[in-house]
């Protein structure tokens, strides 16, 4: 096969077809990976997928009372659902014994149960299935939804919670940035770290939520991290980092739809593949923190021992 | 060596029954799904594939209430759910092998995948800054989504119809157990157990103290490669039954609800075994009620409501009995206020036993209660039989006033050990005392009695009443 056949006919022959699940998968993945840089920073990335897990069964009673996949019910049923999995991971943590990475495992596992065992009850003659808990629907941005602007109205929704994200982020830059680096001296200087870490928590909640139909409960958690791990090995700075974290977004999702189109599989898992490709990528070859580097650095060190 | 002949016992049981239900051919898959004739066939057992999968339940409940434990204690919680999710490509390679659900293949693959998953998130954390729970959530995704692709590549290239033995790995369906799944399985456990029986002191050792571990001499590298290993094995029999998605629930709910109950570590283990043999059965049992239901869900509730009810109910920790506790102290100290107020007036009319009679205005007074608080004291109190009340005059029952002259002689004795012996001034003892009183037990009054040489005063100059006649 030439370079043609593998690159650039798919492109050419479905264009109409992918732009819709490639504006989707660069939404879903910027949005997750902007938020997930503070995650990754303030080491709290496994909270990414308590709440990715936890809020299953809120979506799926509002799903099944509902009976459509509107936003308002199930964002509304998640929150509840998101907020009664903190409540008890606190009460199990700080009553009892148990340590809290346990309390997080036993909780989450618990409420993504109820959401399994509500979906597959009430069946699969919805549009919610234990499919798209898994897989996501990316491929499946039906021809139903309203056209607005060439793309489908889910695509805009999401889109819109990106650039919500981009401006809350925009907006509260300094403030998250001091809470996540150091709390106390954000005390000090008037920033409530409670409050900016509920801030986030909020913003993280609608986020998971949002991408929840696309890439499903389980590799939000990928969407989250990927970027946000690649682009700490590649700089120091955070509003590069940032930069950085949107390229990745882009450059996985334009080759996880390309991937997805050539072996025939699932968008989301696919644009996982190629997140976890570009991070190994930085891993190795990043000029700052990259094994290579790290690897020519001990062995000068040992030379100039060994010359002194 | 009782160790060695327990779990050469263990062995010889699970492999005779594994053996026995695993030669003996399923019945076809259930049609007839009304849920009383299927609770009935239930609690008959006349289903061969439905003993087959109880047997499966047990023995995964078993193995992985066992590695749980060492999950819990080690606070390896999330360490454990990202390595059952990195299982998953080590599956769909498994299959794609041999094309067919071979269990072997199945279990080196998912085992190879889960120790890459785990060396993996080793190398992220040691070579890059990046912290534990990134590299965790960095290693459960991307296997996973690896494992989704090579999952929809064998459907894509075999047909939808291979693919229904890989479905149940994502969910668990126990009811897909076939006797070879149950064979392996036995083995699995069998040398797990026999693994944990044998090194059961080192694993200990760098469960709870790895510092001490390394120093005696253990090798702990070998050792946690080891676990590692068996954590692998554990979860990939699990699988079948519970699905990628829940088997660490199966490692941590159980194991979290022994730590609730119990102290010690190997009474942890056998609970921890016990309840998740139970949660798998009960498990089996609601999957089995409904047509098509996914059985691990049901499995991961059960054992949740289990952890629930020793989260309320477990004697030492629950949150019901710590209540209950609570409660019975309150009502201890308060009532020991009381008699301890009678026996004052009594004392300041010089009228000390237990026959003489006070009014209930002084005792309210004293006490620093309203009129109506004191009544109903006095007639919790009565009922309680520690006072009569006959109109307004109360008075101590032989029982109420051997207890009211102890705690006077704990109060007194306390405040003349406080200022004879750790130099108190008289004045500050008091509030202090009013605390300890409650709590002192017969020997500790004994040893400080003899301890102050069997005074008579207290540092007020108040009499210190005699040990109560029995």
């Amino acid at each position: 096969m030439s370079f043609y056949q593998i690159f650039i006919e798919p492109w050419e022959r479905h264009a109409s077809a992918y732009w819709p699940i490639l504006a989707m998968a660069f939404f879903v993945t910027a949005a997750c990976g902007l938020v997930g840089n503070y995650l990754v920073l303030r080491r709290i990335s496994l909270v990414g997928d308590a709440i990715s897990h936890s809020v299953l069964p809120g979506i799926a009673i509002a799903f099944i009372l509902t009976g459509s996949r509107s936003e308002a019910p199930m964002f509304l049923g998640a929150l509840v659902a998101g907020v009664i999995t903190t409540l008890i991971i606190e009460v199990l943590h700080s009553r009892t014994r148990i340590k809290q990475d346990a309390a997080i495992g036993i909780t989450f596992s618990t409420m993504f149960a109820i959401g399994v065992i509500l979906i597959s009850l009430h069946g699969s003659h919805t549009d919610l299935d234990l499919d798209c808990v898994l897989f996501g629907k990316l491929d499946f941005l039906s021809s139903k939804e309203k056209i607005i602007m060439g793309l489908p109205g889910v695509v805009i929704t999401m889109g819109m919670v990106a650039l919500i994200v981009g401006i809350m982020i925009l907006l509260f830059y300094k403030e998250l940035l001091v809470s996540s680096f150091d709390p106390n001296l954000a005390a000090t200087i008037g920033i409530s770290p409670r409050l900016v870490h509920y801030l986030l928590m909020c913003i993280l909640s609608v986020v998971v939520v949002s991408a929840f139909t696309s890439v499903g409960a389980i590799l939000v958690i990928a969407m989250l991290i990927l970027p946000a791990a690649t682009s700490y090995l590649l700089t120091d700075r955070l509003w590069v980092m940032m930069l950085f974290t949107l390229l990745h977004s882009f450059m996985s999702s334009i080759s996880g739809v390309h991937l997805a189109v050539a072996l025939k599989i699932p968008t989301a898992p696919a644009t996982v593949v190629c997140g976890m490709m570009f991070f190994v990528t930085s891993w190795i070859f990043s000029p700052t923190h990259g094994l290579i580097r790290i690897w020519s650095r001990s062995r000068v060190s040992i030379k100039n021992e060994c010359v002194n | 060596m009782s160790r060695i002949r327990t779990i050469i016992i263990f062995g010889v049981l699970i492999l005779s029954v594994a053996v026995h239900e695993a030669s003996a051919a399923r019945i076809g898959e259930i049609v007839e799904t009304d849920p009383w004739n299927q609770m009935k066939r239930f609690i008959t057992l006349s289903d061969r594939g439905l003993r087959l999968s109880l047997i499966g339940a047990l023995l995964f409940g078993a193995v992985c209430g066992l590695l749980g434990s060492f999950i819990v204690v080690r606070k390896m919680a999330l360490f454990g759910d990202a390595i059952s999710h990195a299982v998953l490509p080590g599956v769909a390679l498994g299959f794609l092998w041999s094309m067919s659900k071979d269990p072997v293949a199945i279990l080196i693959g998912a085992t190879l995948a889960g120790l890459a998953g785990s060396l993996l998130v080793e190398a992220i954390k040691r070579t890059t800054r990046i912290k534990q729970d990134a590299a965790l959530g960095i290693v459960l995704a991307s296997f996973f989504a690896i494992g989704l692709c090579l999952i929809r590549i064998i459907q894509n290239n075999e047909g939808a119809s291979k693919i229904t033995g890989l479905k149940s790995y994502l969910f668990g369906d126990v009811a897909v157990l076939d006797r070879y799944d149950i064979m392996t399985m036995g083995v699995v456990v069998i040398l797990t157990i026999i693994l944990f029986g044998l090194l059961y002191r080192p694993f200990l050792a760098i469960s709870f103290d790895r510092q001490f571990a390394v120093s005696i001499g253990f090798p702990v590298r070998i050792l946690e490669a080891l676990f590692q290993m068996f954590l692998a094995f554990a979860i990939v029999i699990s699988l079948q039954a519970v699905g990628v998605v829940l088997v660490s629930a199966m490692l941590i709910t159980p194991a979290a609800t022994a730590y609730l109950l119990v102290d010690r570590m190997h009474r942890m283990l056998w609970i921890a075994m016990g309840v998740g043999m139970l949660s798998a059965t009960v498990g089996v049992f609601l999957s089995f009620l409904g047509s098509n239901l996914p059985t691990g869900p049901f499995m991961v509730l059960s054992a949740s409501s289990i952890f629930t009810m020793a989260y309320l109910f477990s004697p030492k920790y629950g949150r019901f009995t710590k209540w209950l506790r609570y409660r019975a102290r309150v009502k201890k100290v308060r009532e020991e206020n009381s008699l301890k107020s009678i026996y004052h007036v009594l004392e300041s009319k010089g009228l000390e036993s237990s026959g003489n009679a006070i009014l209930m205005k002084d005792l309210s007074s004293h006490r620093k209660m309203s009129k109506a608080e004191t009544v109903k004291e006095i007639k919790g109190m009565k009922r309680s039989g520690l006072v009569k009340l006959e109109g307004q005059n109360v008075s101590l029952t032989a029982e109420g006033f051997n207890k009211a002259r102890s705690v006077v002689r704990n109060h007194r004795l306390w405040e003349l050990y406080l200022t004879n012996e750790a130099n108190y001034a008289s004045d500050h003892v008091h509030d202090d005392a009013e605390k300890v009183e409650h709590f002192l037990s017969e020997e500790d009054v004994a040893e400080l009695e003899s301890y102050l040489d069997y005074p008579r005063e207290d540092p007020h100059g108040k009499p210190i009443p005699g040990r109560a006649s029995v």
